[in-house]
């Protein structure tokens, strides 16, 4: 059976590989997640205030984008940005449709949280005074941070997921890392686990501070 | 004299470290209507509960018809009875509550077949004309396949009402029933509940209603601080109460 | 660019990729199957006043909320035969979104268990009922009713995640996809009509919940 020490070797021997995975993994999480959180934004703001065929527009997006597996999404990046000509390496189309998926989803947490505020908040601003531009950055904005945050640092543990879907499309992040050493020491079980464990760690710990933010944010009553 | 219906020797509750039950006795016998009043946190409440067992207990016995309610004494030893015998024992009691609790998923006519056909294993058709029938003595023939969310406060409790007394129970036991209504429906709740009493149905009955409590009732429980205080016929107890705090308790509810 | 789209290839083989997608359902639709009925006991048991009962169901739904599903279908097709645990690639990833979609709905479930106000299991118990007896008549079909909403967004996403059956080789629609593909070098029309295909039947499972949830709604 398992051999622990035997295992302990394996992964001492193949330490570089499996942080240089990780490392990876967090390159990719963290770039799309401020590259998918930055177009979401606006994806969101676009969906709550932009005129009707703004909204079309960006509605038809995030439907299109929901509706896709993100698989599909990373799948498609690579091969059709190679064939219109755009040449851009597995990281770099992986990272963009990651992003992509990224925007989708706080695109809707934005708009939810937008849209969770009563509409007197902004008959209230308008009445003392206070121009769009204003009553949207002192009264709307902080109020929706607020209501959404929570959601969004959960948005982190899930582009954490979804990253080791470039493993298919040959990033070398952890997953294909975890791949490439037991393709050499036929460890799979052993292996397999123990990436495993360092995702659970990531995103446990990335949802224990989702938890901590909304803790920290929830307006006191 | 009718024979005896319910006993309650020694009943004591606790929640933690708080004592809201410290030893309650009481007997009741077929047909009686027994209103009880007390300010809340007096226990009355908690100890209707404790008749079906809703609220467990933890000293002394209630006896339904020489039944043990709950609880079995084996060698000395107090043990609470299987979920099955406590099902079985639930439906010799019915039961209305403050907030009616019919099922929202259900029409009328369904809430009242449910335990009919579950637990009475009646048929389903006749068990419809059970409903149909209750639900005519409570004036709400025509609302059979309405749903609760459908129906106004007065009449979700009148098919409440109808529910628990379609199972024929032993004993009703009605927790503050007009308290979640409307002024103006309190009226035709009291009305059912004045007919069932009229039948000759035997009846527990906690209530704020103090004017309807003395017409209803033919003897009045008072609690204070988890134990009965005084007890007696309505016109003795509402007219010339013999302990201070019931007639401090009567000055402040508003029997008019 | 000079790209002129080309969608001939692609309806060639537009039958494979409607085999892949009879697929993709029919891995979602038993997945979810099982997935809710492991849900169903497990938002119980989150609910259940036991530690001992609580816990393990907690542990359960934590540790597969924080794992990426394509590690947990590697592992059950590459590492589970090092068990002595021999099933095939599609036994293998039913399993896996079983077990993952269990996670999810237990907690969509638990969070409609704790919505049915608890007055309406007493009025249950007062009528003679068995806890049990409560259960199937009341308490699940009312939680059914609440988490239709939310329940939705769900299984098309547990729907979306049997595209991960290709990592394994399964022709599922993802796979049939990158297949042709690599065989057409039609590229951007294959990616156009597979995802085509994955949204339309997002959204016709969408209308479909939402028709479920208005016929079930309670009227009121």
């Amino acid at each position: 059976m398992m051999d622990f020490s035997a295992f302990i070797d394996q992964i001492w021997i193949a330490r570089y590989v499996i942080l240089k995975g990780l490392g990876i993994t967090i390159s990719i999480s963290a770039l799309s997640i401020i590259a998918g959180s930055l177009l979401g934004v606006l994806v969101g703001l676009s969906l709550v205030y932009g005129n009707r065929f703004l909204r079309l527009v960006v509605r038809a997006y995030t439907d299109f984008i929901r509706g896709t597996p993100v698989l599909v999404l990373v799948l498609a990046s690579y091969y059709v940005l190679s064939t219109i000509g755009i040449e851009l390496g597995p990281l770099q189309a992986g990272v963009l449709a990651l992003a992509i998926f990224c925007s989708s989803h706080v695109g809707e947490i934005v708009r939810g949280g937008l849209q969770a505020i009563p509409q007197g908040q902004t008959e209230a601003a308008k009445a003392i005074g206070l121009t769009f531009r204003q009553t949207f950055a002192y009264v709307l904005w902080p109020q929706a941070l607020r209501q959404f945050l929570p959601a969004w640092v959960n948005t982190a543990a899930e582009m954490v997921k979804a990253s080791t879907l470039l493993s298919v499309i040959g990033v070398a992040e952890l997953l294909l890392r975890t791949q490439e050493i037991i393709s050499r020491n036929f460890m799979s079980l052993q292996f397999y686990f123990f990436a495993g464990l360092l995702y659970f760690v990531i995103n446990y710990g990335i949802e224990r501070f989702g938890k901590y933010v909304e803790r920290k944010t929830a307006v006191p009553s | 004299m009718s024979k005896v219906l319910l006993e309650i020797q020694g009943l004591r509750k606790q929640y933690g470290i708080v004592e809201v039950l410290k030893g309650v006795d009481c007997t009741m016998r077929e047909g009686e209507v027994i209103s009880i009043i007390g300010s809340s946190g007096s226990g009355k409440t908690t100890m209707l509960r404790c008749i079906n067992m809703l609220e467990e207990f933890q000293g002394g016995r209630i006896r339904l018809e020489n039944e043990d309610i709950g609880y079995e004494q084996a060698g000395g030893v107090r043990k609470r009875k299987s979920e099955k015998d406590i099902a079985r024992q639930r439906a010799l009691t019915g039961m209305a509550f403050q907030q009616f609790n019919l099922f929202p998923h259900m029409t009328a006519a369904q809430n009242i077949m449910l335990g009919l056909v579950k637990v009475k294993k009646m048929p389903r058709d006749q068990a419809r004309s059970v409903a149909e029938k209750w639900l005519d003595r409570v004036g709400l023939a025509s609302r059979a396949d309405h749903y609760p969310g459908q129906l106004s406060g007065g009449q979700q409790q009148r098919v409440a009402i109808a529910r628990a007394i379609a199972m024929a129970p032993r004993l009703m036991l009605f927790d503050e029933v007009t308290s979640a209504l409307d002024p103006e429906l309190v009226g035709e709740v009291l009305q059912v509940i004045n007919g069932l009493a009229a039948d000759g149905m035997s009846m527990l009955l906690v209530t704020h209603e103090m004017r309807f409590a003395y017409e209803v009732s033919s003897r009045v429980i008072f609690m204070n601080q988890g134990v009965i205080c005084e007890e007696g016929a309505p016109k003795e107890m509402f007219v010339n109460p013999k302990t201070e705090r019931l007639a401090e308790f009567l000055k402040t509810s508003s029997f008019n | 660019m000079g790209y002129t789209l080309n969608f001939a290839a692609v309806w060639r083989s537009f039958d494979q990729l409607l085999e892949g997608l009879a697929l993709s359902l029919g891995l979602a639709f038993v997945s979810i199957l099982i997935g809710a009925a492991i849900g169903l006991l497990v938002a119980f048991a989150l609910i259940a006043r036991s530690g001992w009962i609580k816990r393990p169901a907690a542990t359960y739904v934590t540790i597969i909320r924080n794992l990426p599903i394509l590690v947990l279908v590697l592992f059950a097709y590459f590492a589970l035969p090092q068990l002595g645990v021999r099933i095939g690639k599609m036994e293998s990833f039913v399993a896996v979104l079983s077990i993952y979609s269990g996670a999810y709905l237990a907690e969509v479930f638990r969070a409609g268990l704790v919505s049915i106000p608890r007055g309406l299991t007493e009025a249950g118990l007062a009528i003679g009922l068995t806890p049990m007896q409560i259960r199937v008549s009341i308490i699940v079909p009312l939680m059914l009713r609440n988490v239709l909403p939310s329940l939705s967004s769900t299984v098309i996403s547990l729907f979306k995640d049997t595209s991960l059956a290709a990592a394994i080789a399964i022709p599922e629609l993802t796979f049939e996809a990158r297949k042709i593909n690599v065989e057409s070098f039609r590229v951007i029309e294959t990616w156009i009509v597979a995802s085509g295909l994955y949204v339309t039947t997002c959204s016709v499972l969408a209308v479909l919940m939402r028709v479920v949830e208005r016929h079930l709604a309670v009227p009121r």
